[in-house]
């Protein structure tokens, strides 16, 4: 599919332009602000939307591609295009920004600008990532990225927000910059950043190995996966709601993206003799993570945790797919586990940006995060108890939301891999409910606990507007998931074919 | 040598040298006669003969490789482009300086008159193919130098920086010249492309050779501050005036690579692999960890950049290291970035000093974001740059030498550069905290530097983001001007 116009340079640079110009604008007219941003991100949202309906479905080659040459030196070259992998998530990203500035549009008093601005740039950064068919692309706007985030926690976060930023740079920053060793290792073999390139380089198993031991710390610091997830619940406690919400939401899926562009199709025999380790790994997120979310006081650490279980089946559902070849030889069902990563991606960043929005609500108006000065707030929130109960059964899995689909089809895909892979992934839905509804009964329900939660306003119309459209689209996707699956499904059946094509 | 051998092609060759030491020669002829509040008169005629020298170089450059002066100078490409480069950090140098200067009364001529013979010495390095004429520009920088760092008169830490120097540079410059001589012995010639096909005459691991490498390898690490001969480099960037600072942390890094480049790889590129290699690994290696580790625990800002100098000169030297092409090219594409994203640094610091205020404490940066947004910006891309993160210039430049560095196959090189960057990213960002996450303490408005400074510091500033959002222009100039 080919338009006249150029709809991802637009989509990537649309959103950075609004955010320097907002930061040239500066605080002096804080209203203009507001509105350039909003409008700004629901331009992006428009164009991202035309960008959906345009998509040809049938196909898994990539589409709306651009290429200008960059750098002449280094053969890197300014290529964008999406498949079905990738549409689904440029236009989670302009969906979610949107409600972000809405969310933040009176609450952020300090330097709104700078705020607006940051979120915009990270907006076009994050779709560029999305978008970057060459690689040195990819990782220049990856490491971009970072920037705005630091600023972001540093500057609106909490009281510990220095720590918990530092943390989160350097941790990715460290995660990162083997990645880009490996990347100038192939380049030097194949003298391309060409992701397609890439995919096509014959190399050793060796090589493989190391390249994708490269790939997973890069990966799995974003995804996050246990043991190198501790930068999350940091950075998401002290983060603003809209950082919280962006973390949760996208950033985390740069992760899951990220092997399903680069580990699985680039280094396939690596992925298969190491499969084991992310399965392990994957599920010792999945089981032991939801006990260490079970046991927190905090909501917004509490969310944390749970976004690490739920991004463990995302890690599971791709990397099950070489097992389950093995056992039954069926593509089908390799297929199956990565349709089940890929909605689970969405559906979380749904779900957890709800969350942390709903999180945002009450903490705005008790400036608390603790699960023990809650209770009984349905009795003078009902509106909001609605969307928090809604949100905390998609979080667990309830069928009818978004969350139960991915779910399900990881689990039924891991059946065919191992049943104690599925068995343990399932007891996960046990917990993820224990966990999620005890959240709910603590906060939500129960008598009034306090005068302050006596005293709290139901939610105003920006907030309702905001919560309420997540709502639907979690409703949505958890109905009707078939064009959502549609999308993909061409792009996801040759990624499987690629990944049992051996290098070697 | 009988004058009337000098032939019209030499002049040509040194034009733009001799134009720079004639117009030297009137600023500092014209400045006795200048008082005090005249003083800009001086300053402008530096900017005069460095735009002078500068339309010179560009207008004589030479597109072969060519010698002259009995052998003894060379013009070719890189040349000019160093040259060029290092007319340009010595005007933004003064311009930055001027205001500081001022307010502190002690803008005095030699401070450009100085700065101008130090210039002649990195171009007179640039082009030297002898030995002699190596030493010569050495010298001649290092001599330009030592005073600069004292010329603050009054001011006893500048003074102690400057013996500092003094002391340690002499002997560094000892050492060698000392090696020049085993190499003179050895091969029997000064100039360098006989040195160079004598060497690769010898067979591997000649002592003679070798014995006069490790002095020369020595010399050269000095002159970088490379560890472990980096000792003067946080004492000096640190006693002497910021202008100095600046001034000192930028050109005469040209000059340093000149030197490394001229030296080791046109005159004794043949002893690459059995020789240097090793010995330049150890000191980049134990640049890069010293200077970004020591980094982390300083206080002071300039010290702060002047340990991290130290790594990034590692860095330049890993790109030289890998002794091909890309690696050279990589080294001088660092080089020439680094002297942006420093000129850049220091002006920062100037920016916030006033009279009575040094601001080269780190703390003086909190709250900068407060104070003024723009500057805060342009520091922060200072210092993502620094730190490698793109899309900033530094971010290509480190990727420049990793790729060589790579393509030699010395992986664990690579992965050791990268670890190594991550520990340096902590405290570059340490100072984007101070200006963004923390209030200020200090409200007064920002008067270290007139309009045009602040205009050009913002260029500065921009220049590190175009040139990180289009590096292939630069690279490929790298890559023209290496053969």
């Amino acid at each position: 599919m080919q338009l006249d116009w150029p709809i991802l340079s637009v989509l990537v640079w649309l959103p950075i332009a609004a955010g320097v110009l907002l930061l040239l604008v500066g605080d002096r007219n804080a209203a203009f602000g507001r509105w350039l941003a909003l409008g700004a991100s629901l331009l992006t949202l428009v164009v991202s939307v035309v960008l959906w309906r345009e998509f040809d479905p049938t196909t898994a080659t990539m589409q709306f591609v651009e290429q200008q040459p960059w750098i002449g030196a280094f053969n890197a070259w300014y290529t964008l295009g999406v498949d079905g992998i990738s549409m689904p998530l440029i236009v989670l990203t302009a969906f979610i920004t949107p409600l972000v500035v809405i969310a933040g549009w009176t609450v952020i008093e300090k330097r709104p600008a700078q705020y607006m601005a940051a979120f915009l740039i990270l907006e076009g950064l994050m779709i560029g990532v999305f978008a970057a068919l060459d690689a040195m692309l990819f990782y220049v706007l990856w490491e971009a990225m970072l920037i705005p985030m630091f600023v972001i926690i540093g500057v609106w976060g909490g009281p510990r927000r220095v720590y918990a930023t530092v943390k989160f740079f350097l941790y990715t920053f460290l995660g990162s910059v083997l990645m880009l060793v490996a990347l100038v290792y192939m380049y030097l073999q194949g003298g391309s950043y060409a992701i397609a390139d890439l995919q096509a380089l014959p190399l050793t198993l060796r090589e493989q190995v190391l390249i994708f031991t490269a790939f997973l710390l890069a990966f799995a610091v974003k995804v996050p996966m246990w043991p190198v997830h501790t930068w999350l619940p940091d950075a998401h406690v002290e983060a603003p709601t809209g950082g919280s919400v962006i973390l949760a939401a996208i950033m985390l899926k740069m992760g899951g993206y990220g092997f399903l562009r680069f580990s699985l199709p680039i280094t396939p025999d690596a992925a298969r003799e190491l499969d084991w380790l992310v399965i392990t790994l994957s599920l010792i997120a999945v089981v032991y993570i939801g006990f260490v979310a079970l046991v927190q006081q905090d909501m917004k650490k509490l969310i944390a945790y749970s976004s690490i279980a739920h991004m463990g089946f995302v890690t599971l559902g791709s990397f099950i797919a070489f097992d389950i070849v093995r056992n039954t030889g069926s593509l089908q069902g390799a297929t199956m586990g990565l349709d089940g990563a890929m909605v689970q991606m969405i559906s979380h960043g749904l779900v957890s940006g709800a969350l942390f929005l709903c999180i945002g609500v009450l903490y705005d108006r008790m400036h608390s995060r603790q699960i023990a000065d809650y209770g009984g707030v349905i009795n003078t929130m009902p509106k909001f108890g609605a969307f928090m109960v809604l949100f905390a059964m998609a979080n667990a899995g309830l069928p009818g939301t978004s969350g139960f689909v991915g779910e399900f089809l990881v689990i039924l895909a891991s059946f065919h891999a191992n049943f104690w892979y599925a068995f343990l992934a399932a007891v996960t839905l046990v917990l993820g409910a224990a966990y999620t509804l005890w959240l709910v009964k603590r906060v939500v329900f129960g008598p009034v606990g306090n005068e302050h939660v006596a005293q709290l306003q139901d939610l105003n119309g920006r907030e309702f507007l905001v919560l309420g459209v997540l709502a639907i689209a979690v409703l949505a996707l958890g109905l009707w998931p078939a064009p959502l699956l549609d999308v993909m499904r061409p792009t996801l059946e040759q990624l499987v074919q690629q990944m049992m094509v051996t290098k070697l | 040598m009988n004058p009337a051998s000098i032939t019209r092609l030499d002049l040509v060759l040194a034009a733009p040298e001799m134009f720079l030491l004639a117009a030297t020669c009137v600023v500092l002829l014209g400045d006795l006669f200048l008082r005090d509040k005249d003083r800009w008169i001086t300053f402008l005629l530096s900017l005069l003969t460095l735009a002078g020298v500068a339309w010179i170089t560009a207008a004589t450059g030479f597109d072969e490789r060519t010698v002259g002066w009995h052998g003894t100078y060379v013009a070719d490409p890189l040349s000019t482009l160093l040259k060029i480069v290092a007319c340009s950090a010595v005007a933004v140098a003064f311009l930055y300086g001027h205001h500081y200067l001022q307010v502190r009364k002690i803008l005095k001529g030699e401070y450009y008159v100085l700065g101008l013979f130090a210039l002649l010495g990195i171009m007179v390095l640039v082009s030297a193919n002898s030995l002699v004429t190596l030493y010569l520009g050495v010298e001649l920088l290092a001599l330009s130098l030592y005073a600069m760092v004292a010329f603050d008169r009054d001011n006893g830490i500048a003074a102690e920086a400057a013996i500092k120097y003094f002391v340690l540079g002499s002997i560094a410059s000892g050492a060698l010249l000392y090696g020049m001589s085993i190499i003179y012995g050895v091969t029997g010639s000064l100039e360098l492309g006989v040195v160079s096909n004598a060497a690769l005459q010898m067979e591997a691991g000649h002592i003679g050779l070798l014995f006069g490498l490790a002095f020369i390898v020595v010399g050269v690490a000095f002159k970088f501050g490379a560890v472990p001969f980096h000792t003067w480099v946080p004492d000096v960037y640190h006693g002497a005036p910021t202008p100095v600072t600046l001034f000192l942390s930028a050109a005469p890094k040209l000059g340093s690579f000149a030197l490394a480049f001229r030296l080791l790889a046109e005159g004794l590129g043949p002893v690459h692999a059995t020789g240097w290699q090793d010995m330049i690994t150890m000191v980049a290696v134990a640049s890069i960890v010293v200077g970004n580790v020591v980094a982390i625990a300083q206080t002071n800002i300039k010290r702060m950049l002047a340990y991290s100098t130290i790594s990034h000169v590692g860095f330049i030297l890993l790109g030289i290291l890998a002794g091909t092409s890309a690696g050279y090219e990589a080294a001088l594409y660092y080089t020439i970035t680094y002297v942006i994203m420093s000129l850049g640094g220091f002006g920062m610091v100037i920016l916030l000093s006033r009279q009575g205020f040094e601001a080269d404490s780190l703390e003086d940066f909190k709250g900068l974001n407060a104070r003024s947004p723009w500057f805060a910006a342009v520091m922060l891309m200072l210092m993502f740059s620094m730190a490698g993160v793109p899309p900033f210039v530094g971010f290509w430049a480190k990727l420049a030498v990793i790729q060589a560095v790579l393509d030699i196959g010395s992986l664990w090189l690579a992965i050791v550069a990268v670890a190594l960057s991550v520990v340096g990213a902590y405290y570059y960002l340490r100072v984007v905290k101070l200006m963004y996450f923390d209030e200020p303490t200090d409200h007064a408005a920002l008067q270290g530097g007139g309009g045009a400074m602040r205009i050009v510091l913002s260029l500065n500033g921009l220049a590190v983001l175009a040139l990180g959002l289009f590096p292939g222009l630069l690279l490929a100039l790298c890559a023209r001007v290496i053969p």
